[in-house]
């Protein structure tokens, strides 16, 4: 059918103007949002060496109070989760590994997708749904009311004292999240499999994921993870601090922080990826 | 200010005002009217160094403003800015929004700038509302905790926008008050006279109180000077922002 010179005829012809108007705006607007968004990340980045150890008594408690936030004040979420993690994954794994007759392999199941893939992605997205939607919607409300001009007239850095905290508080909090939760999850697998009656003990289970574990993958989750939280905390900064908001638009800026934060946060779990397996 | 055109801080290419040829020296007492719309705040956020004049020259205490540089930045500290609604920060208390600049620029901690934040919270009459967030108080008190924010890093020049706003009679007299202790030198400042220029919608209040008058109308400051020309000024000028009863 695609063959048929009617179709091919009309492939030739150009695009509707306004469909090709469509997707050149939508271009132009990534490109420009994947500007602003670079430009934001090298200012951060830029003010955090700067600045470093400047005015540390106003700052140092807002990156422990955005540490506890991203961090601390979710873990009893992320323990519960981290049991059903193990639950869902060595319930499939001992179903397959079983019929097969691979029971050793459960170790090295555990470490593939828990350690290298899920739990930094899992402990990014709530974070993102749970601080990062909470971040655009602070700073969007502070900008409509004229805090980020206050604080330009006080001599204060909005991006040092708004920031800053925020992405150091939210790398870490990912990070020690992501560490929480593979643990909690490494162990509450082995406990789903001693409830399945699996012929494992617990020396052979913990050995086989240290067999499997190298050093690559400590160095790969920690990049992950300080990643992810950079990733977010500048996506969702940037929302709700690069431009002037009115208040009823915070809510806008807010779902956009958070599609493109996904949206990030899946191409660096790829590059990851990509970079794990050339290593 | 030499020949500044004045941008929107909402919307910095869009022309305010211009022409603005305006110098304020040290110990003036300034009141610039306009109504509603004339610029008088997107003036007074240039004059704070919030942003850059479109075209001109504006200099503060000999720097050309405005000063983003952490290196010039003791510089542009000497001007101090109260805004229309205090805009105070939403998360902290009253006292912490008080004390963040002191804390921010000289290092200190909490309990290190904390007498001289009360000093300032008690001068103010602000002491019951040290422990409020600003959501949780009337916009008079928050204008007044925008003030002692202001004044906290003793600036040799303080800008006012609109201070008595939405005030009722009282409340007009303490700020009129309060306006004339800076401008003679108060224990809480050091005992220095402070450089004031206040925006005001109406010129009445200020008649015995400020030294010098201008008007911000038809996107041109109009620089009168002391009430006696603002009494002889032409009637088009002052429609709007003063009775033509009180020329007579």
């Amino acid at each position: 059918m695609f063959d048929s010179p009617q179709v091919q005829l009309l492939m030739r012809l150009p695009l509707p103007r306004s469909f090709a108007n469509y997707v050149g705006r939508e271009v132009f607007r990534f490109l420009l949002t994947v500007r602003g968004l670079g430009a934001f990340a090298l200012i951060t980045l830029g003010v955090m060496l700067a600045k470093f150890g400047a005015a540390r008594q106003v700052v140092h408690p807002l990156v422990l109070c955005e540490t506890a936030r991203a961090g601390l004040s979710v873990l009893p979420m992320f323990m519960l989760l981290s049991a059903a993690l193990g639950l869902l994954v060595v319930g499939h794994a001992i179903m397959w590994l079983t019929t097969v007759g691979a029971i050793n392999y459960l170790g090295a199941i555990m470490v593939m997708v828990v350690v290298r893939e899920l739990g930094p992605l899992i402990c990014a997205l709530l974070v993102l749904a749970r601080s990062g939607t909470a971040n655009v919607i602070e700073l969007g409300t502070a900008r409509a009311l004229g805090e980020v001009e206050a604080l330009e007239a006080l001599g204060i850095d909005p991006v040092h004292y708004l920031v800053v905290p925020r992405v150091v508080g939210m790398a870490l909090g990912v990070f020690s999240l992501t560490v929480c939760l593979i643990l909690g999850t490494l162990v509450s697998g082995y406990f789903w499999a001693f409830l399945q009656d699996v012929a494992l003990q617990p020396r052979a289970y913990f050995e086989q994921l240290a067999v499997s574990l190298t050093g690559l993958d400590f160095l790969l989750v920690g990049l992950k993870t300080l990643s992810f939280g950079f990733i977010i905390a500048i996506v969702t900064c940037y929302h709700g601090l690069a431009h002037p908001l009115h208040l009823e638009e915070v809510s806008r800026a807010a779902v956009r922080a958070v599609a493109q934060s996904v949206v990030a946060i899946a191409l660096t779990e790829a590059a990851f990826i990509v970079f794990y397996l050339a290593g | 200010m030499e020949d500044v055109t004045l941008g929107s801080i909402q919307d910095p290419r869009r022309v305010v005002a211009e022409g603005i040829n305006w110098t304020v020296a040290v110990g003036d007492y300034w009141v610039v009217a306009g109504g509603q719309g004339a610029g008088k705040t997107d003036l007074f956020m240039m004059a704070g160094g919030l942003m850059a004049p479109l075209s001109g020259r504006y200099r503060l205490f000999g720097e050309d403003m405005p000063i983003f540089e952490a290196a010039r930045l003791k510089g542009r500290l000497r001007v101090g800015l109260v805004f229309d609604g205090g805009q105070l920060l939403h998360r902290l208390t009253v006292r912490e929004n008080v004390a963040l600049p002191l804390c921010y620029h000289h290092h200190l901690t909490e309990a290190q700038a904390q007498p001289r934040v009360q000093a300032m919270l008690d001068w103010l009459d602000l002491g019951p509302w040290a422990d409020n967030t600003p959501a949780t108080m009337p916009r008079n008190w928050q204008k007044r905790a925008g003030l002692a924010r202001a004044l906290i890093l003793r600036p040799e020049a303080l800008l006012a926008d609109n201070p008595l706003g939405g005030l009722d009679v009282l409340q007009r007299s303490w700020w009129l008050a309060i306006f004339e202790q800076l401008s003679k030198g108060h224990g809480v400042m050091e005992g220095r006279p402070v450089t004031l220029a206040v925006s005001a919608a109406d010129l009445r209040p200020w008649r015995r109180h400020a030294r010098l008058f201008a008007i911000l109308k038809n996107q041109r400051l109009t620089v009168l000077g002391g009430w006696e020309q603002v009494e002889k000024a032409e009637a088009d000028v002052l429609h709007g922002v003063l009775e033509e009863r009180h020329l007579e």
